[in-house]
């Protein structure tokens, strides 16, 4: 059966199972790699995409969950990489092998909408779904000030 | 097919947005993310180029390709390895181009683990950079008939002074061709450095950040298919009986394949199983969960940790094999302390589970995308599955979505390429978390006896350690009973302490599932059982823990362990060059003290705790805050860390090494173990195998870098080891409760 949804500003059709999970429709069906597997179970947050402006994790929702939806990916944020999170996340070298941070820039991206100036502990609140095993998590930190504008 | 498989390429090459231009190499990652596209947009544009050897590529176009010999997993090798050779030659960062080497043996040493990649290739490289701008000068002079000693090489082109003519590398690629590859050269001063020690910014940033970063399980192949393979609850087993109807009946299965059977010992063979092969991932899996197998466990069926951990203890805790001996370690003394230390298995579980994509060719050739922390062990892994030459492979290499030492076992790699040769398919195998966690090569589980001696005023007189644990050396040999040479170097052998009586025993222990590296591998359980160990001896004595830790290493001097009959490898380098280096030691136990503001007065509840330990020929000083609460929650407060590493390449990559270094420790300090039933592991994903979340995360991590002109030591590894004892420690100044054993969670603290 066929899904129709907006990835990315743009309308798609997947003829997929509806019952497979998102994750795996973007990635095998509709070719985009930048959401990566980390779990299959949301305990990773590696897999993080926004539906409707909301952060989700792609490895547990069914493709069906995207119908009609309205779905960003980490290569639909902004065209050019120059989102302030892209840009605060490069400013201060956050990444460090990369895998984990397509889901932590779209969860912090996320946080930021909600709370514009993000407290450590609104931090710590959104972020603890996502886990880098390199332990970047400092750095996450000061990325996320400075995206909000505080410099310090 | 082969008419497919050509299409195959040129496809492969277009989904990839790669100009493809003959640079193969480029294929899976050289993205719109290197400064040189950057800052003059993709490649193609040059007619000729010249090699002064196989690191440099210098075009007519001015852009000097750097081949990155080694593997990124986030040690921010693609930036540092071309800043040392960029440097050298004289180039400007924004006209270079990195392009991963495919993993061969003309680069020489690509393994990319034991931290080597700066302290074992660093003079290599500059060599790499300083022949190549001397090939660019003797070209310059050449084409101006002017003598090479009166031209130099700055910012990226060749001048002569006397005649005021400058030449761009691009312009000096004609000239250069067919010139003689020079072999040696001066390097330049430390003051003339350009990148050297600099902290630039990741090359990668852009890739990292926009989702374009190429990973093992990002390649995409036309008319792949998707492999999930089920394997063997316990180490070793095999399948007794299979029914594959009801997997084949799920939409997108396109085969189900018996896997060859497991081989004694494992090395990096494929383990059996049952692989199902599908359209997408999400078909393998559901068929993998619609097969109906039946296991023979195997020899390792009755293997039980709990059972095991008393056998290790009951190992450590009766004389072994002495390994290094001075003075008289059971003469008698005043009193006596003992104490058993035990850690349990790990799993290294990087974010992106091992993933290998392969295709096999109608000439039988191999060509391979992995995630490969060893390319050439690959290499030679595929060749020796398929039965075909090490020339016929070519084993191109993507980042790593973390290593820690899983990535440096090829097997995920020899199950894509026997797959895709038994289905004439391009295949991709892609672990899964659960895979990963319960079928890999496990970080080994340890138990450390302690006793030491002390005089009337707890002065440590003596100081015996066993050191127990199954070996590595099972992986790859038959009837391995206990601990190797090489293992017992990585932070037992070069035992620091100033103590005149001083022994040290290796105790037997049989492996039941697969060993391997783990970040810092041995380091762990050696650092952990010793730190804690003095610490525990200066609270008996009543002595300041920082204190007495600089008594117990004593005066700056350099050991050598073979005077007290040691076999010391001194991680592959001299010890003229890389001395055990007392005085470095403290140095940084003494430093990462004063960072902490050690003997400040703490909040209510809260403690200190200091640990140091040289690992991969770096220094590391941990000293942890810690508090406990009334629920008796553990909260690490801050975490310092000083290294000395000697010659620093990229010091901002160096701090965020330290930083997850912190993380890393953490992890296994308060969450890491691998239990097993049945012979199987229990644990299967981040519920049940948990790692340091933002929640737990310190308020800072502060990490300081010695200057320091000795040779490069390690980075990736020496900061893990001195961070579980430094957290111990700390515990037990918050709370007076000596911990003994990881995790912490055991003890009902996180």
């Amino acid at each position: 059966m066929a899904i129709e949804f907006e990835l990315n500003g743009k309308n798609v059709k997947l003829d997929v199972d509806p019952k497979m999970p998102l994750l795996w429709a973007i990635r095998d069906i509709a070719g985009l790699t930048g959401t990566k597997y980390g779990c299959g179970k949301a305990l990773c947050g590696t897999c993080t995409i926004h539906i409707n402006g909301q952060p989700m994790r792609s490895c547990v929702l069914p493709a069906s969950a995207a119908e009609g939806a309205k779905i960003t990916t980490i290569e639909g944020l902004t065209e050019d990489g120059n989102h302030p999170v892209q840009v605060a996340w490069r400013e201060l070298n956050v990444a460090q092998c990369g895998y984990c941070q397509p889901g932590q820039i779209m969860s912090a991206v996320a946080l930021l909408e909600r709370i514009p100036n993000p407290t450590d502990d609104d931090i710590d609140e959104a972020m603890s779904g996502n886990i880098c095993r390199c332990g970047t998590y400092t750095r996450i930190r000061k990325a996320i000030h400075r995206a909000a504008g505080d410099k310090s | 097919m082969s008419e497919l498989r050509k299409i195959s390429r040129r496809e492969f090459m277009r989904r990839t947005g790669q100009a493809g231009g003959g640079l193969v190499f480029a294929l899976t990652f050289a993205s719109a993310c290197t400064p040189a596209e950057q800052a003059v947009g993709p490649a193609a544009k040059a007619s000729a180029s010249v090699a002064p050897n196989v690191y440099v590529n210098i075009r007519n176009d001015g852009i000097v390709e750097i081949y990155c010999h080694r593997s990124e997993m986030g040690q921010g090798i693609r930036t540092s390895l071309p800043q040392i050779i960029a440097d050298e030659l004289e180039a400007d960062w924004d006209k270079i181009e990195i392009i991963q080497a495919l993993g061969h043996e003309k680069y020489g040493d690509q393994n990319t683990d034991g931290s080597t990649s700066i302290r074992k290739h660093f003079d290599m490289l500059r060599n790499a950079g300083a022949t190549a701008r001397d090939m660019m000068i003797a070209a310059a002079a050449a084409m101006w008939d002017v003598p090479a000693d009166e031209c130099v090489a700055r910012e990226h082109a060749v001048h002569h002074a006397g005649s005021g003519k400058s030449a761009g590398y691009g312009e000096l690629v004609d000239t250069a061709e067919g010139m003689p590859q020079p072999e040696n050269a001066t390097f330049k001063a430390k003051e003339d450095y350009r990148y050297i020690g600099k902290p630039m910014d990741t090359v990668d940033g852009l890739a990292f950040t926009t989702g374009r970063a190429m990973y093992g399980t990002d390649t995409v192949l036309p008319n792949m298919l998707h492999a999930s393979i089920e394997r063997c609850p316990a180490f070793g087993g095999t399948v007794t009986s299979v029914d594959d109807t009801a997997a084949r009946a799920i939409a997108g299965v396109a085969d189900v394949i018996r896997m060859p059977e497991p081989t004694s010992p494992p090395m990096f063979n494929i383990q059996g199983g049952i692989a199902v092969l599908a359209s997408n991932t999400w078909s393998s899996i559901e068929g993998r969960k619609a097969l109906k197998i039946e296991w023979d466990r195997g020899e390792n069926a009755e293997h039980e940790s709990v059972a095991y951990k008393q056998d290790l203890i009951a190992s450590a805790s009766a004389p072994g094999t002495t390994v290094l001996s001075r003075g008289d370690a059971d003469a008698e003394t005043h009193s006596q302390h003992e104490a058993v230390y035990y850690t349990p298995y790990l799993a290294q579980a990087p974010m992106e589970p091992p993933a290998a994509t392969a295709i096999v060719n109608e000439d039988g050739s191999c060509e391979v995308w992995a995630c490969t922390q060893d390319p050439q062990s690959a290499v030679d892994t595929v060749a020796a599955t398929l039965g075909i030459e090490k020339d016929q492979v070519t084993m191109n290499v993507t980042l790593l979505g973390g290593g820690f030492g899983r990535k440096s076992k090829p097997d995920f790699i020899a199950e894509a390429a026997w797959l895709a040769r038994e289905t004439g398919r391009p295949v991709k195998v892609a672990w899964s978390r659960e895979d990963d966690i319960r079928h890999g090569y496990f970080h080994s589980v340890s138990a450390q006896y302690f006793r030491a001696g002390m005089a009337e005023d707890g002065t440590t007189e003596s100081w015996l350690q066993r050191s127990s644990f199954p070996s590595i050396s099972s992986t790859f040999a038959p009837d391995v009973t206990g601990p190797s040479g090489g293992e017992l170097g990585l932070g037992l052998l070069d035992a620091p302490w100033n103590v005149p009586n001083l022994r040290l025993e290796s105790c037997d222990a049989t492996a039941h599932v697969r060993i391997g590296w783990l970040r810092s591998v041995c380091n762990v359980f050696h650092a952990f059982g010793a730190c804690g160990f003095v610490d525990e001896l200066a609270h008996m004595k009543g002595q300041d823990p920082k204190d007495h830790l600089l008594d117990m290493i004593g005066p700056a001097r350099k050991i050598d362990p073979a005077s007290d009959d040691a076999k010391y490898t001194n991680y592959g380098q001299e010890l003229a060059k890389h001395p055990v280096d007392t005085g470095r030691l403290s140095a940084v136990a003494a430093k990462v003290a004063d960072m902490a503001a050690w003997g400040r007065e703490l909040p209510e509840g809260h403690g200190l705790g200091i640990a140091v330990h040289r690992s991969f020929l770096a220094y590391v000083g941990a000293v942890a805050e810690v508090s406990v609460d009334e629920q008796g929650k553990l909260v690490v407060h801050e975490l310092w860390l000083a290294i000395d590493a000697g010659t620093v390449i990229n010091p901002d990559r160096v701090h965020a090494q330290m930083e997850g270094a912190g993380i890393f420790g953490m992890s296994l300090a308060l969450h890491g173990e691998l239990t097993t039933k049945d012979g199987a592991v229990v644990e299967g994903n981040f519920d049940s195998y948990p790692m340091v979340r933002m929640s737990e995360v310190p308020a800072a991590i502060h990490t300081h870098i010695v200057a320091s002109d000795a040779p490069p030591g390690g980075v990736g590894e020496p900061g893990v080891p001195p961070v579980a004892p430094a957290i111990v420690n700390a515990y037990f100044a918050a709370s007076g409760k000596r911990i003994r054993e990881l995790p912490l969670r055991n003890a009902g603290l996180t």
